[in-house]
């Protein structure tokens, strides 16, 4: 279980939380269904527009799986940001986590560590969270 | 008259993995309770102390339930039902 990504993509996710910080940002990538490749990023808009919770719109979520049917897709990753926080699933995120296939990445907009910006991902089944490698195609 | 209900891939476990299933009912209220007497467990999965849960989202066509009047949303024939999880956290 590795999470294999380019850096334009990793790049552009970290971007995206800094342009909606304080604000947590969201978003999928997605690739052919059972390929496990995220190659098509798609940011999504926090619907709750907080600094410490997001959520998919209900009627973007329902567009968004329309489209992953029709194009044969599959959601690869679902990340978001932390504002303040490590880049690691919060309660709520174990709690309302409902795909169990895909990777669920944390990115972290915290400053105090700043150096090298946080981007981790997870697999979260079942309540249980299993951090995973992320290997960054250059 | 059976109503096409598609079932996200959290909840496959309680329909042997078929991704659509059929119930039967004139209102949401009825078509959950055809799909628990069929799939149990399921509507634990849907509902809390009665109601529908918050972070569970159920479409009748393109229209969220929730603004169709909830478990109370009538249900017609050709109607397709979705259920998707919220993707949401903190």
């Amino acid at each position: 279980m590795t999470l294999e990504i380019s850096r334009t993509l990793v790049d552009a996710i970290l971007e995206q939380s800094r342009v909606e910080y304080p604000d947590e940002c969201c978003g999928v990538i997605l690739g052919a269904i059972g390929s496990d490749k995220a190659l098509r990023h798609k940011p999504m808009i926090n619907a709750a527009h907080s600094p410490t919770f997001y959520e998919f719109d209900p009627k973007d979520l329902l567009a968004l799986y329309r489209e992953v049917d029709d194009n044969d897709e599959e959601i690869v990753v679902i990340y978001h940001s932390h504002t303040e926080t490590e880049a690691y699933p919060s309660r709520t995120d174990i709690a309302y986590a409902g795909e169990p296939g895909a990777h669920y990445v944390l990115v972290s907009t915290r400053k105090e560590i700043a150096t090298t910006p946080e981007f981790r991902s997870f697999r979260i089944i079942d309540g249980l969270v299993t951090e995973e490698p992320v290997t960054i195609l250059e | 008259m059976a109503i096409e209900v598609r079932i996200p891939t959290i909840l496959r476990p309680y329909t042997k993995d078929q991704k659509t299933v059929a119930a039967e009912g004139t209102t949401l209220a009825l078509i959950i309770s055809d799909l628990d007497a069929n799939f149990a467990g399921m509507g634990e999965r849907l509902l809390e102390d009665g109601a529908l849960r918050r972070f569970i989202n159920i479409y009748i066509n393109d229209e969220d339930v929730r603004f169709l009047g909830g478990l109370e949303a009538p249900i017609k024939d050709g109607d397709s039902i979705t259920i998707l999880p919220a993707v949401a956290g903190g």
